[in-house]
């Protein structure tokens, strides 16, 4: 990746914080930990990587995405908004009555999600289904999943990973965002998954890591999941939650936990600062 | 009316095989047991779209879903307990919210079980399917009804529960039959009194409609296969032109067949309805046959319940 491009990536990373935080603002509800956590590997996902049209969001030749850690819906509409898929003014409707986006992603109504989801656990499977979908149907898309790190405690994920691996879906990344914080605490207290890349290696997955929050590193794992040897990828990235804003990282209590005006003014100085900074760069 | 007695669930691996034949989109999903839901037809026919995905039924469902936006139609298949009941929240969530093209054939519905006993009896798959915004509920009678369904829900573009059974039931209809999704059917007019059944019971329900006329009772049979969207039109004028209703089922009593047309007849033609079907109990071991005459889903029971009841 150039440092242009990077540049790129790293601004519009900035501006799809923002919408989140303006998104949970104005619904007083949401998760904002969590979608900071991602937003920089969304933006890449969708701004750099994958083959999605917003004009065609159904197209069956298109990479998929699923977000299986649906609660941070937040920064998925952001993404989409930003890149097109509908009007940035709907992210002020969230979670209102009436409003298009749902707490969690609704593939029904919202353009460019590509599965509901919302109920941990769920999403990896559904990705599993679309990439042997895929296989089945000769198409040459890939498919992406992000899983929380606490989500991995659902049992259903290493249900997901067995399948995967046993129909050697090599069309298939998941992103396990490594914040290590859920929302009764760290993940090491409340229930430990580690060790995250040796479970995935004994399930048969390729592994890769990265820094979650640096484009060169994260670019540096997906061109890792261009080898297509018949085992699945994980990457899993080490992330901040509530990146960006300083009050909010680290910390488990913006796990779902909207910020009020007093808050949300600090919240969007912190991130004019951090785009200050880019445009000075 | 052929003597020969065949499983619904042995009519749905025919089914699958046939239907695999006139639409490549179709795929199978079981969880280690082929052997059992009968859907091992198909994989010997179609091995390369036969998916195994171990005993794990929560991924299977998920993975059905996905794969069903990729335009294939999967039909995933484990005992009721295991596909109704421990995947419910999967089916609720990935399946029936987003009103993805997935069937679920669940077979070894009910009592009829047999000797595997009380944990492997689902007698509330019908109540908690049913419950799902959307989903459409099939539980054939006999062999021509499920295949037929699985036809009929292949056509159908939305999720479909389709209700089997391992014990072998004798034939109510024959080759002329033609399934309607939504539709009930009335097998014998009478004015008395309206037996609705479902699935096995739809065959004791005319044996006792038989015992009936002997008594000199004359019992209008209605088969509901679907029970949602259940024809409101058929039961409502049951309640209309018969003193009362008698619902069976191999289901528990709540929720299932007899819920449906309490709700339909409560608001739209009020009537005495009296249910034969598992009364609130979970089952137990011992042969299917037996076991359907201890709890009472039997033609002798539906013929007491009509006696019970008549004025």
């Amino acid at each position: 990746m150039d440092a242009k491009t990077k540049l790129a990536l790293e601004k519009q990373a900035v501006k799809i914080r923002k919408d989140i935080i303006t998104a949970v603002h104005s619904a007083k509800s949401g998760h904002p930990g969590g979608s900071l956590s991602l937003a920089d590997t969304l933006t890449y996902l969708y701004f750099y990587k994958m083959n999605v049209d917003s004009k065609n969001p159904s197209d069956p030749d298109r990479d998929r995405f699923v977000l299986s850690k649906g609660h941070t819906a937040p920064a998925l509409y952001s993404v989409l908004a930003e890149k097109g898929f509908f009007s940035t003014d709907e992210l002020l409707k969230l979670r209102k009555t009436g409003a298009m986006l749902q707490g969690h992603p609704d593939m029904k109504h919202i353009p460019g999600i590509d599965m509901t989801t919302g109920s941990l656990g769920q999403g990896i499977s559904a990705a599993v289904g679309m990439a042997l979908g895929g296989k089945l149907g000769d198409k040459n898309f890939t498919v992406y999943a992000a899983l929380g790190d606490g989500e991995i405690q659902e049992g259903q994920v290493w249900e997901a990973a067995m399948a995967a691996a046993h129909y050697k879906l090599d069309n298939l990344v998941a992103i396990v965002d490594n914040n290590n914080l859920q929302i009764d605490g760290k993940v090491s207290d409340v229930m430990s998954v580690y060790p995250i890349t040796d479970k995935f290696a004994a399930f048969g997955w390729n592994v890769a890591t990265c820094d979650a929050h640096d484009f060169d590193s994260i670019d540096a794992a997906f061109e890792q999941t261009k080898e297509k040897n018949g085992k699945p990828w994980v990457i899993v990235q080490k992330s901040v939650k509530g990146k960006g804003v300083s009050f909010m990282e680290d910390n488990a209590a913006w796990h779902g936990t909207a910020p009020n005006d007093e808050q949300y003014a600090q919240a969007m100085a912190d991130l004019d600062k951090i785009e200050k900074e880019l445009e000075e760069r | 009316m052929a003597d020969v007695k065949i499983a619904t669930r042995e009519s749905y691996g025919k089914a699958l095989a046939e239907l695999g034949k006139v639409n490549p989109d179709v795929v199978v999903f079981d969880a280690d047991l082929a052997g059992a839901t009968k859907t091992g037809t198909f994989k010997k026919e179609f091995p390369d779209r036969f998916f195994d995905f171990g005993i794990a039924e929560a991924n299977m469902v998920g993975a059905a879903a996905g794969i069903s936006t990729t335009g294939k139609i999967p039909f995933v298949s484990s005992f009721a307990m295991f596909v109704a009941g421990r995947a419910f929240e999967q089916v609720r969530n990935s399946v029936g919210y987003p009103h993805l093209n997935v069937k679920i054939g669940a077979t070894h519905a009910g009592i009829s079980v047999g000797e595997d006993g009380a944990t492997h009896q689902c007698n509330e798959d019908i109540a908690l399917m049913r419950s799902i915004p959307g989903m459409v509920v099939i539980n054939p009678c006999d062999d021509i009804e499920a295949r037929q369904a699985v036809f009929a829900a292949a056509e159908y573009n939305g999720p479909v529960y389709l209700r089997f059974g391992r014990l072998a039931v004798p034939a109510v209809n024959d080759e002329n039959y033609k399934f309607q999704l939504g539709k009930g059917v009335q097998l014998k007019d009478g004015n008395k009194v309206s037996i609705i059944a479902t699935g096995l019971m739809v065959a004791r329900a005319l044996e006792a409609a038989e015992t009936l006329k002997e008594k000199g009772i004359d019992a209008r049979v209605i088969n509901i296969h679907t029970i949602k969207p259940i024809d409101r039109d058929i039961i409502i004028k049951a309640a209309k032109e018969t003193d009362f209703i008698v619902t069976c089922e191999e289901h528990s009593v709540i929720g299932g067949l007899y819920s449906a047309v309490c709700e339909v007849v409560s608001q739209s033609a009020p009537c005495k309805v009296v249910p034969v079907a598992v009364m609130d109990t979970f089952g137990k071991s011992g042969p299917a046959a037996e076991l359907l005459d201890v709890y009472g889903l039997n033609a002798e029971n539906i013929v007491n319940k009509v006696l019970e009841n008549i004025k």
